[in-house]
């Protein structure tokens, strides 16, 4: 049945329903809400979770790492200078292999001070072994919640649930909020692999030299190759219970499409709009979203794109002194065509600048009226520079 | 689709008004979406609400910059900060004040409603007279001079919604309904 519920309320309730053990908090905006929610959750008894409070970002990520060693299901959320301060920590849980599923609201850093929707914060922790899910409205973060517990524990990675900072995060809109016993078809309890066991005490996560470590990273990486082979089949088992599925891109009439927009997160759903808006003027356009980013589906967008004349990708980050992050991946996936798209890549909406139906369709016309594209990222809807 | 542009000062409920009428649309039978425009928070700053309506799924995901109509939670507000920026010809303008603005010129174009939601809100006990909560009796007003939601979904959704004194809130939406007049400021 449909609630009228905020984003992050749509992860609180999905968090709930995975009958997670663990959650440890620390609030910041535009996150807070998510582990507000919980945190009720736990005092009230609707969940049965341990609850901490903690002192940092990095302890809250901490707790759950020494959680989730004794084999048990794990949560946090967090955002931007909250997810910069876990760094060192996001590298434990990827390198020890647990499950831990994290809220992340994609939200700017400082300074200057800035609470609002950027990617820049999540896509810095690129590297880190998460693997990152980007969502484009409540349904898909209550959605994808729910997921990433079964994708974490079958191929024992984190897993980073990414949703746009008030434009998802603070949105009120219809979720269908599912049964609990249909959220227990779908995620079984945990099984660990290993757990650590007072009464039978070892040690985990030991010195690593040479002759080891390499292998180790290499098994973390055949991890994220693994995630790219079964993702599919989980979300047969996840669309077999609630009859919904995303895909790891979705390609939004790209059939016959000379010019594909690649866009992520809500900025999509305006871009379907403009989509259907532009057809009736007898201008059209395909859409790839990308909603993995981590492990990044190269082959599966490459397929997406090859018959493409023009490849346009709206970044909302920046990676200083390169371009927009999505489109370098974009651009290294296309590498292996011989006869490739051109890509084009434009930058919009950093730190809450909107990106309004008007972006979407500059970025659609500017692509249009060029053959190719400048050498770098255009910058969309800046005031004129000042040359001092 | 339609776009409500929710004008109020922070500590209002403002966003809580926006939510409930949300709910009470989707009850209705429409699909919603409503957020607030974030600013730093700070009690008595102007803040902004959005609320989309529509009978099919609702797509944009961006700010609302051309509204159909607006709701103000304070008078003051109308001489403060540009309420009609990108508002619709022949809008609703729904004002909570006692007094319409000594000058209507720059609300010609618009349909302007008053109601003193604040003495509605009073007169059920609720909040005080500095602080009157009025976010309940604006949703009232809102149904009689837009003729929807049904004031039985608005009901519905001060049930949901408000955790205290239910019985004086639904009071005061169904005593503003009554009260709201529509200005002749042509």
């Amino acid at each position: 049945m449909k609630h009228v519920i905020e984003g992050s309320h749509a992860i609180s309730e999905a968090v709930k329903l995975a009958r997670v053990d663990v959650v440890s908090g620390y609030p910041i905006t535009p996150q807070t809400h998510i582990i507000e929610a919980i945190s009720e959750y736990c005092a009230n008894g609707e969940m049965k979770a341990k609850f901490i409070p903690v002192e940092s970002e990095h302890s809250a990520m901490a707790a759950v790492v020494g959680a989730a060693s004794t084999g048990v299901r794990t949560f946090t959320a967090t955002s931007s200078h909250g997810l910069a301060l876990m760094h060192e920590m996001l590298h434990w849980a990827a390198g020890a292999r647990l499950p831990i599923v994290l809220g992340e609201v994609n939200r700017a850093l400082g300074p200057g001070w800035n609470i609002w929707m950027d990617q820049s914060d999540s896509l810095a922790q690129r590297d880190t072994g998460w693997i990152q899910l980007y969502c484009e409205n409540g349904q898909e973060a209550m959605d994808t919640t729910l997921f990433a517990f079964r994708l974490a524990e079958l191929v024992n990675l984190p897993v980073m649930v990414v949703i746009d900072a008030f434009f998802v995060s603070h949105t009120f809109e219809p979720v269908a909020i599912p049964e609990q016993e249909h959220v227990d078809d779908f995620l079984p309890p945990y099984e660990p692999r290993i757990a650590l066991d007072p009464d039978n005490p070892f040690a985990l996560f030991q010195m690593a030299p040479p002759n080891v470590y390499m292998e180790m990273r290499q098994s973390i990486h055949r991890a994220m190759e693994h995630t790219l082979d079964i993702y599919h089949e989980v979300e047969n088992e996840f669309d077999a219970v609630f009859h919904r599925r995303y895909g790891m891109i979705e390609e939004i009439n790209c059939e016959n499409a000379d010019i594909i927009l690649v866009t992520t997160g809500s900025a999509t759903s305006t871009a379907r709009q403009v989509q259907m808006d532009m057809e009736k003027q007898g201008e059209r356009f395909g859409i790839l979203k990308i909603k993995t980013f981590r492990p990044f589906p190269g082959k599966a967008i490459c397929n997406a794109l090859q018959k493409a004349k023009k490849v346009a990708v709206l970044d909302r980050n920046f990676s200083f002194g390169s371009g927009g992050i999505f489109a370098q991946e974009v651009k290294g996936a296309l590498q292996v065509l011989s006869q490739g798209p051109v890509v084009f890549n434009y930058i919009a909406g950093l730190g809450g600048r909107d990106i309004t139906p008007d972006i979407i369709s500059e970025v659609y016309l500017k692509t249009r009226d060029r053959d190719l594209p400048p050498c770098g990222s255009e910058w969309l809807g800046t005031s004129p520079r000042d040359e001092n | 689709m339609i776009e409500i542009r929710f004008h109020g000062r922070g500590g209002q409920g403002t966003v809580l008004a926006s939510i409930s009428l949300a709910k009470a649309f989707f009850d209705s039978g429409y699909q919603v979406q409503t957020f607030p425009l974030f600013g730093v928070e700070r009690r008595g700053a102007p803040v902004e609400a959005f609320l989309r309506i529509s009978k099919s799924d609702i797509l944009v995901r961006s700010n609302v910059y051309t509204p159909d109509h607006l709701v103000v939670m304070d008078s003051k507000l109308l001489t403060a900060i540009d309420v009609t920026r990108g508002l619709k010809k022949n809008a609703m303008i729904l004002i909570n004040g006692s007094e319409p603005p000594d000058d209507m010129t720059p609300f010609k174009d618009f349909k302007v409603a008053m109601v003193d939601a604040a003495a509605v809100a009073l007169e059920n006990g609720l909040g005080s007279r500095t602080r009157p909560i009025i976010n309940t009796a604006m949703l009232g007003a809102f149904s009689r001079v837009m003729a929807m939601p049904d004031m039985k979904y608005i009901e519905k959704a001060i049930l949901k919604e408000v955790p205290v004194k239910q019985d004086q809130n639904v009071a005061a939406a169904k005593q503003a309904y009554g009260a709201v007049k529509i200005m002749d400021n042509k």
